[in-house]
């Protein structure tokens, strides 16, 4: 009896050590990744989508919600008019998730450009989504409120030859996002106003 | 007759090197060893684990009753694992993307439960720190070079780190010799393969002189 409660007190008392040691690490670094992750993985991409805009869209961001709805939105800045929101989205790739981001045009609620972030898609194939810009420009100007189908699905995209699923993923990340700024779009034009210079 | 500190520590560096000649953890030296970079990276993450979880099952090795000390053990190695995959996505995001699966697997890497159940919980808190300093180093030594050898053949070249501390590869060998086919077969699974069982033979001639 003795040994079975030592086996239980160790046991647990390790556990809970552990428990307490991670947490609070991943607490006090949990910002500095979110901004590694940032830099390295959505940076590259949102500069590319912002490229001539008159800020950093890195800097310039905010974030709508908490918890597990909590979403981010980068402010681009074009002739002096914080115009342009970009969010992320994802949609079920061949591979893994597909990261899309998706910048928006809140005047006209015309998509302005995407770009995929993160996949794990088949090189020469899938990955062309983020490769090949021809791509990317099939969304430029559609309208938000609709949503993105490819073609076989009876939309407009069409989808990249012997990559369906990626282009199904990519239009689903899209059209993820557009709804999302449409649910938000009254607290978004709220926060783009303290962008304005 | 107990051996001295010394003596736990260098024997990791030849007599018993993980994996050439305890041939454990085999896992990420075939997986990771593509570059000479990535096999630091994997080995020094691997080190940290060993020493950390060497002296903490030294330490409470009086405490830990035996029906559940691999269970303890595991819960020691899994913490210090995690902390490395914090440390590394906050402080080295380039080799975390690259070792990926890696870092989470060092838990079962046989290397360090091996050394938690054969050594350190039979050991002092000293010999064990130096048995797991020794053997991790010798860990490292070995992913390093055979991540090097495969880079070198597969590749053509050497790179360290990369920019900022070195513009591009350190080492080029169509330097040397300038008709060099890189053969790509060396960075793909077999090649590693092919390159540990070379470096076994290798070090077994050397022994048997």
């Amino acid at each position: 009896m003795n040994e079975m409660l030592k086996m239980v007190v160790v046991l647990t008392g390790l556990s809970l050590v552990s428990g307490g040691v991670l947490s609070y690490l991943e607490g006090s670094l949990k910002e500095r990744i979110e901004n590694t992750i940032l830099e390295k993985v959505q940076a590259p991409t949102l500069r590319q989508l912002l490229v001539g805009s008159e800020n950093d869209p890195v800097a310039d961001r905010f974030k709508i919600g908490s918890g597990k709805d909590e979403k981010s939105f980068f402010v681009g800045i074009f002739d002096g008019a914080p115009n342009i929101v970009v969010l992320e989205a994802f949609g079920n790739g061949y591979g893994d998730k597909v990261g899309l981001m998706v910048a928006i045009d809140v005047t006209t609620d015309k998509i302005m450009n995407v770009g995929v972030t993160t996949h794990a898609e088949t090189p020469g194939i899938g990955a062309n989504a983020k490769d090949d810009p021809e791509f990317a420009a099939l969304f430029e100007g559609l309208p938000v409120g609709e949503p993105i189908l490819v073609k076989n699905d009876g939309g407009e995209i069409s989808a990249m030859s012997g990559a369906t699923v990626t282009s199904r993923a990519v239009c689903v990340a899209a059209t993820s996002a557009t709804k999302t700024y449409e649910a938000l779009k009254p607290q978004v034009l709220e926060q783009i106003k303290g962008f304005s210079k | 007759m107990a051996k001295s500190i010394v003596q736990e520590f260098t024997k990791g560096l030849w007599k018993e090197i993980p994996p050439f000649r305890l041939v454990l953890g085999l896992c990420p030296i075939l997986g990771v060893t593509t570059s000479l970079e990535n096999g630091l990276g994997m080995g020094l993450a691997t080190t940290f684990v060993l020493i950390c979880s060497n002296f903490l099952v030294s330490l409470l090795r009086k405490m830990i009753p035996s029906k559940v000390r691999i269970a303890c053990f595991i819960i020691i190695i899994a913490t210090f694992v995690i902390v490395v995959e914090i440390m590394m996505k906050a402080f080295a995001y380039d080799i975390f993307l690259k070792l990926g699966v890696f870092i989470p697997l060092i838990v079962v890497n046989c290397v360090i439960l091996g050394r938690a159940e054969a050594f350190a919980a039979k050991n002092g808190i000293l010999p064990s720190l130096a048995d797991g300093l020794g053997i991790g180093i010798g860990f490292t030594l070995s992913l390093a070079s055979l991540g090097g050898i495969r880079e070198i053949l597969g590749k053509g070249t050497l790179t360290v780190w990369g920019e900022p501390f070195f513009t591009g590869p350190i080492f080029s060998i169509a330097d040397i010799f300038p008709k060099f086919e890189p053969f790509g077969f060396m960075v793909q699974a077999p090649g590693a393969f092919v390159a540990l069982g070379l470096m076994l033979c290798l070090m077994n001639l050397m022994e048997s002189k």
